[in-house]
């Protein structure tokens, strides 16, 4: 089935048009709205973002394909995302990682069988003098410890809004002050 | 000599709702931007350039030179692209200032918007840093009611918006044409140059690229002027100018951002602002200014017994007690890069830690340049060999030639940000790479190794 926005995203999208000076440029940001939406980026929501911007879907494909934060399969209510570079790694990001694949029974890479978490191996998230970290869908978990890790966990897993998604959008904010 | 603690940069850290317009102006800011608008454009960037003001992204470019690269195309616009992409491992200071203080930053950008004749600013933040960029964006909004942007800047006929931008998760993009790829919504593939961007940039106009905490300096530049800014440092004589924000990570008792005049020694950084090496331990080694500059240990010597040297003033002394500059920092063969010290203690393996390194730069290279995409990752599979032990001699020649034919054959500086610490590693570090044939290397600590 087509993809379209829904009007409050729409609006987002419709808000910061004017801001660049060609469309394409709202590659990335119409991507991010979108994968809000739907959780993650398929055929549909390529073709979508190609017609709405004027471009190619190779275009888009080809965006999609070189970033990170674009998911291309469905991943969990929570995602996960542990730094594994060095200055956290000097810091313990072997056990915290560790921790995370016992505690939820995957791997890095793979998405719990309840479909709540998904854990990702993230490279530097500028978080260096503060590790080992996660970056738990929008926030920062900083100077973590396996017991700090459980609350945190067992936190996401009872909580039950959908304001904060492991399919985060950084781009709502830019036009929607206050919303979240 | 105790460290300065200028708190200049760092001046509104620690105040309750530092990030709001509220706390900037009971601190005083903004008034460099109503002085600002007193002066002529060609004045502000003679004021950057007698700051010294050196880049803070990584390559130490003085920005006040940049600035005059600036060719105006007619029937274009200027832009400036502020990079805030901050992601080399390491560092983290473009963030604290974007998170406690982004009125500093927005100032920042005005005032350089005043001086290139720029009524559009793109400040492009990585898409991870979802704090940072509310922040950021909150600021603006708030600049925009109480206008400082908006058609007139406080009530001068000079029309300014700053569009903050989300990138979405990739370390090229923090190379400033890879940036402006990301911008204009392609693949963040780094451009080849020239043309550099202050000819042809952002959507083919003229653009100047700056990093983030350097345009967060110029409004202290322009308040104190230039040049009492630049004897802040300690290598003022050297042209490297004022105080700048270093972070320490690793093996220390206190990790952290901290200003500091420039020119401050890694000894300094690591002893006095990050408290020493954790557990009362030796120091092994220290990468000085992010992943991609080469290792230091403080048994190395300077060795400049000519007079005529320029580093010859530290002839003798441990490369620990350099101060840290731009050319200081060349002149031991490594970088100052972006000031971001990573510190490890004698219980790390080198080989480990090289590991470590090239796995981020095998995952992060666009893929564009075949030396570069094939040599990290090969670079990458090569340590995996040596920290698991089935490494052969054969291994560490190829090792080698694999990171030597990488250096100076890619488009952009990522392939040699690879191959320079491996590099540095192999020279400091052949040893533990020759011990660990054969040998497992042991594996990392926990959080309380």
């Amino acid at each position: 089935m087509a993809f379209e926005l829904t009007p409050d995203r729409k609006a987002i999208l419709d808000e910061l048009l004017p801001r660049y000076p060609t469309k394409q440029a709202l590659t990335i940001p119409l991507l991010h709205i979108c994968q809000e939406q739907n959780g993650h980026i398929n055929e549909d929501v390529i073709a979508f973002v190609a017609k709405t911007l004027g471009i190619s879907t190779a275009d888009v494909q080809g965006v999609v394909t070189f970033y990170t934060l674009f998911m291309q399969k469905k991943v969990g209510r929570n995602v996960i995302w542990v730094c594994r570079t060095l200055s956290c790694e000097l810091a313990g990001a072997r056990e915290i990682t560790h921790c995370l694949e016992k505690k939820l029974g995957v791997h890095c890479g793979e998405t719990t069988t309840d479909g709540e978490f998904t854990l990702l191996k993230a490279e530097c998230l500028a978080a260096c003098a503060s590790g080992p970290m996660i970056q738990l869908n929008d926030r920062y978990y900083e100077n973590l410890t396996p017991e700090k890790l459980d609350e945190i966990i067992d936190e996401a897993r009872k909580r039950r809004d959908d304001k904060v998604k492991g399919a985060f959008s950084p781009v709502g904010i830019l036009a929607n002050p206050g919303s979240k | 000599m105790p460290v300065e603690n200028p708190r200049i940069l760092t001046k509104n850290y620690g105040t309750p709702q530092s990030w709001t317009l509220d706390a900037y102006e009971r601190s005083g800011g903004y008034s460099a931007l109503r002085k600002a608008l007193q002066m002529e454009p060609a004045k502000l960037v003679e004021e950057v350039k007698a700051a010294n003001l050196r880049g803070r992204g990584g390559a130490g470019f003085p920005a006040g030179m940049k600035w005059g690269f600036l060719k105006p195309v007619p029937g274009k616009p200027n832009y400036i692209a502020v990079n805030a992409d901050e992601g080399e491992p390491g560092t983290c200071k473009d963030r604290t200032l974007m998170e406690l203080d982004p009125h500093r930053c927005v100032e920042g950008f005005i005032i350089a918007a005043l001086a290139l004749d720029v009524h559009s600013v793109y400040c492009y933040i990585r898409g991870e840093l979802v704090l940072a960029i509310r922040r950021m964006e909150e600021a603006v909004r708030e600049a925009r009611r109480k206008g400082y942007l908006g058609d007139k800047v406080l009530g001068k006929d000079f029309k300014l918006d700053i569009v903050i931008h989300a990138g979405a998760g990739a370390y090229i993009c923090g190379e400033e044409t890879s940036l402006l790829n990301s911008l204009e919504g392609l693949r963040g593939e780094p451009r080849l140059k020239p043309p550099f961007p202050a000819v042809v940039g952002a959507f083919g106009a003229p653009t100047i690229v700056n990093n983030l905490e350097t345009l967060a300096t110029v409004p202290t530049i322009i308040e104190m002027g230039g040049d009492n800014f630049s004897k802040l440092s300690r290598l003022h004589d050297m042209k490297d100018g004022g105080v700048r924000l270093y972070g320490v990570s690793g093996h220390v008792n206190k990790p952290g951002v901290y200003e500091a005049p420039v020119g401050i020694t890694l000894r300094e950084l690591i002893e006095d602002l990050g408290g020493g090496v954790r557990k009362g331990r030796k120091l092994k080694a220290v990468i000085p200014g992010g992943s991609s500059t080469p290792v230091l240990r403080e048994q190395d010597l300077v060795n400049a017994p000519d007079p005529k040297h320029p580093m010859h003033r530290w002839h003798g002394k441990s490369h620990l007690d350099v101060p840290m500059g731009v050319d200081t920092m060349r002149g031991l063969g490594t970088m100052l890069g972006t000031c971001c010290a990573i510190v490890m203690d004698d219980t790390t393996s080198m080989v480990r830690a090289a590991e470590n390194l090239m796995l981020f730069y095998a995952h992060e290279s666009c893929g564009q340049c075949t030396p570069c995409r094939e040599g990290c990752a090969w670079m990458a599979r090569l340590c995996t060999k040596f920290a698991n032990g089935t490494a052969t001699r054969q291994d560490l020649d190829t090792l080698l030639d694999v990171a030597n034919n990488i250096m100076g054959n890619t488009i952009c500086a990522l392939g040699d940000g690879a191959a320079m610490p491996m590099l540095g590693i192999l020279k400091l570090f052949r040893h533990e790479f020759e011990a660990a044939i054969g040998h497992e290397q042991p594996s990392w600590g926990g959080v309380n190794a």
